[in-house]
């Protein structure tokens, strides 16, 4: 039996932390309480001839005591654990991305170079790697407990969590939301190698063509680019029928919604335009996109996005 | 002070010999019977949902499940789980120890709506036959929790059937919410003040409050889940246009608050218990009962805790954090006036005391371990494993059923009429801590170590602690059949009570034991504060 937890990423040693100094306040409570509740089941127990003198009457100052004492405590915790969870979940720009699809009962990754692996993610030490996640039934959760880290994968969006290893091994990954009959069976391992032995391992894995190039084979057959243009260039250029929104230069750029709102065109953006385009309207072109919910499934989701997203450094001219 | 009501009662009948029929029982509209026909149908589900933790526990003796198929584990928790929430923590203390004792306790008659009391008795036998039935039938693998699009689309269990044993359920709290509410309102013996009630009636005053605001949200829940499941309409699954975590938003904001319906009765119970065997009025009377009151208000507003890694937003996630912070503070308070009740006391061992003592310490180490959970950080580590499964059974099952068998063997003399044997109560008091702590403290570690919740098989490196926790199990097994035994010896070879066998305060020991059906001769009228013990003059010698 061991009751030590690898500190495998570079946030877990914080999670500790907080978590030990909640062992220790809790420790501290409990010796309180344990100890005047002891003492005072000896000291005044009913046989016990011990001199009570006078009973206090009035209680607020000690009521207002404890309260404020709990309160700062518990504010404290607040700020310390909230803090945590902000930079826990606040991936940094420069995260490479990885794609799981959660399905009962397997985990399904999908690695931007079109390596994909069923129950194990192999991925480099020191790099900061965010996850994608969703999942094509029930809700999973991808939890690995070394890391610190967990979160929901639901279907119908994506989720994310990031990490950065920092210690090599083998570690258990864990559906941790229960998914159905095989839940307990829907663990795998995360793999962490150093760079080198990283780049052999996509080598040795890669033998089909990148995400974005799957990607863009799926565009074409879908018919996306009979609008949107082969290149994704967008417009009313010749060959188009239909006026529709530029791609090349779309990721990681602002785009004003019909109703004026403006969000990032990122993974679930424009998930979401495939899927739910009536919600998504770009101002300025007409609604006329059907949707694509239930012709495309998540694997290919995650293609046609991977190539959208490679468009992004094609700035349309 | 009450000498004249009992010698009148000579000639008056006891509620239990006033008519022997089956008739007499079944249609009864006495809230001291409604209260018994109650304490055995939950006595028979406590057992229910007990031999499914048995199960549970034989199942993780090994990394691989005892239990061969997973799907039959899954089954096994989640009837576990079904069965303890609704049909034994959520109507314990209330119905049973609440309906015997508050209308005797306000001076009263009888409960504000006689008939509808016993109506909600048989509301709750026809759930837990279709429970019970959903169970002999296959069951349901969806957890206690019903999260979708699991249970609307992909389980293959009874779950419509037994979302209806819910629904059903729901209506029968509602009507002893309701019936609560309006009996302290309007039946308190002349007085009784608010600030002059016993602290038990204020706690399921705020029990009833919330039994009677968050459950039909429930019920509306589970309308619509059963809706999605048998005509696929689209409301928590997104293949059908739906949302999944509106579902649990819905599911938790009856689910939270439903953790105080289970956990202030036993607040309750303990704060009548502490004064009476330390023989001293209350510590900050005032403070416990708007410490109730405001747990009543703040539990509404902190469901969102149980999602803080299930996708929602990042700031509403913080919102709920600081909310479940709040909401331990008036926990936190109550603690400290026991124990401050006890200092400078004269503290007495009874069985009922040992039981609220370990109440207050198990208590604790639940509300401790809430803390952990509460912050963001911390929790996206620890939430979905055996922590929170050991922290929600020290709050349930380490604090409440405590409390409740605290309170059982309190009022037990009242009750029946009988004393039970003093020496078989304290040991089995001390046996269930011992045996609650084996069974859970090591599910701490193995969630700290990652052990995820809800798995048939696991890693073998979380086996010695699995074997601990079985081990403890088993004790925990025998000590919950100890009482049982003792309990029913006692109503045929236990003692006479006499009418005030604690010498406590509180109008429901001024009438005989057992107590008359029309439960006083005379209403009383009340003119002192609670808790009002005076010192005794010399110590007696019981220790």
């Amino acid at each position: 039996m061991t009751l030590w937890l690898p500190e495998a990423t570079t946030t877990a040693p914080e999670v500790d932390h907080l978590i030990l100094a909640m062992v220790l306040i809790s420790c501290a409570v409990l010796a309180l309480v344990f100890g005047l509740m002891l003492l005072y089941v000896i000291k005044y127990r009913a046989g016990s001839g011990i001199d009570r003198g006078a009973v206090a009457k009035k209680t607020w100052r000690l009521e207002t005591s404890w309260t404020v004492a709990t309160l700062v405590a518990f504010f404290g915790l607040f700020i310390w654990g909230a803090d945590l969870y902000l930079r826990l979940f606040e991936p940094p720009p420069d995260a490479m991305k990885i794609y799981v699809i959660g399905k009962q009962w397997m985990w399904k990754i999908e690695h931007p170079g079109g390596q994909s692996e069923i129950d194990a993610l192999h991925l480099p030490i020191g790099r900061a790697i965010e996850l994608v996640m969703t999942s094509e039934d029930v809700i999973h959760d991808f939890s690995v407990p070394a890391f610190r880290i967990k979160h929901d994968v639901l279907p119908g969006r994506y989720e994310s969590l990031w990490f950065e290893a920092k210690r090599l091994g083998t570690y258990h990954l864990f559906c941790t939301q229960l998914c159905g009959t095989g839940h307990a069976q829907m663990t795998g391992e995360i793999v962490v190698l150093t760079a080198p032995q990283f780049q052999k391992w996509l080598q040795q894995n890669g033998a089909g063509e990148t995400l974005a190039a799957a990607g863009k084979t799926l565009f074409m057959r879908n018919g996306c680019s009979g609008c949107h243009g082969g290149n994704g260039v967008g417009g009313n250029q010749a060959g188009s029928a239909v006026r529709a929104p530029a791609l090349a230069g779309l990721y990681g750029s602002a785009v004003t919604l019909a109703d004026g709102t403006v969000v990032t065109a990122d993974d679930r953006y424009i998930r979401d335009c495939i899927l739910l385009p009536a919600t998504q309207r770009v101002a300025g072109y007409p609604p006329v996109m059907p949707s694509f919910a239930g012709q495309i499934n998540e694997d290919d989701l995650l293609k046609i996005i991977a190539y959208i997203k490679s468009l992004a450094t094609e700035k349309p001219s | 002070m009450s000498a004249t009501a009992i010698e009148t009662s000579e000639f008056a009948t006891s509620y239990l010999t006033d008519g022997f029929t089956l008739r007499s029982w079944l249609l009864t509209t006495d809230h001291k019977r409604i209260a018994l026909l109650y304490l055995g149908s939950i006595t028979f589900f406590f057992f229910i949902g007990g031999f499914a933790a048995a199960l549970i526990r034989y199942n993780l003796i090994v990394p691989e499940g005892m239990i061969a198929s997973a799907e039959t584990y899954n089954r096994i928790f989640t009837m576990h789980g079904v069965v303890m929430v609704w049909f034994f923590l959520i109507p314990a203390v209330p119905v049973t120890l609440g309906n015997f004792v508050v209308p005797l306790m306000l001076g009263a008659r009888d409960l504000a709506f006689p008939k509808l009391n016993l109506i909600s008795w048989y509301l709750f036998i026809i759930a837990g036959a279709v429970v019970v039935y959903s169970l002999f039938t296959g069951g349901v693998d969806t957890g206690w929790t019903f999260y979708t699009p699991l249970s609307s689309s992909y389980s293959q269990g009874h779950v419509v059937m037994t979302v209806v044993a819910i629904f059903i359920a729901g209506f029968s709290s509602i009507a002893t919410g309701l019936n609560f509410i309006v009996t302290i309102h309007r039946l308190r013996a002349p007085g009784m003040t608010w600030y002059k009630m016993p602290v038990f009636l204020w706690s399921l005053y705020a029990t009833s409050v919330i039994m009677v605001l968050a459950t039909p949200v429930l019920a509306m829940t589970l309308i619509l889940l059963a809706f999605e499941r048998i005509f696929h309409v689209g409301v928590f699954d997104p293949a059908l246009g739906g949302d999944p975590l509106l579902f649990q938003n819905l599911f938790w904001f009856y689910s939270h608050p439903a953790v105080y319906i289970m956990i202030l009765p036993g607040f309750g119970v303990v704060s009548e218990i502490v004064p009476c065997f330390s023989r001293k009025e209350i510590f900050g009377y005032n403070f416990i009962v708007w410490c109730s009151i405001s747990i009543a208000v703040i539990s509404f507003l902190v469901w969102g805790h149980h999602m803080f890694v299930a996708g929602t937003s990042i700031y509403s996630a913080l919102v709920f954090s600081i909310l479940s912070y709040l909401v331990a503070v008036p926990s936190a308070i109550k603690v400290f006036n026991w124990i401050g009740t006890m200092h400078k006391g004269y503290i007495r061992f009874d069985a009922p005391m040992l039981y609220a003592l370990g109440f207050i310490g198990l208590f604790t180490i639940g509300g401790l371990t809430g803390l952990f959970l509460a912050a963001l950080g911390a929790d996206v580590h620890l939430t979905q494993t055996y922590f929170v499964v050991a922290h929600f059974h020290y709050v349930m099952v380490g604090g409440m059923v405590s409390a409740f068998f605290a309170g059982l063997h309190y009022w037990w003399p009242k009750i029946t009429g009988r004393m039970y044997p003093e020496m078989w109560g304290r040991l089995g008091a001390m046996i269930i801590f011992i045996g609650f702590n084996l069974t859970f403290f090591p599910q701490f570690i193995l969630g700290y170590l990652g052990m995820p919740r809800r798995y048939h098989s696991y890693p073998p490196e979380f086996q010695v602690l699995n074997v601990l926790s079985s081990a403890g199990a088993t004790i925990l097994a025998a000590a919950y059949l100890l009482p049982l035994a003792y309990l029913t010896w006692s109503l045929f070879y236990g003692e006479r009570a006499p009418a005030n066998p604690w010498g406590a305060t509180g109008l429901e020991w001024r009438t005989p034991s057992p107590p008359l059906t029309e439960n006083f001769d005379v209403t009383p009228v009340v003119t002192e504060r609670p808790y009002n013990y005076p010192p005794p003059e010399v110590a007696p010698g019981h220790v």
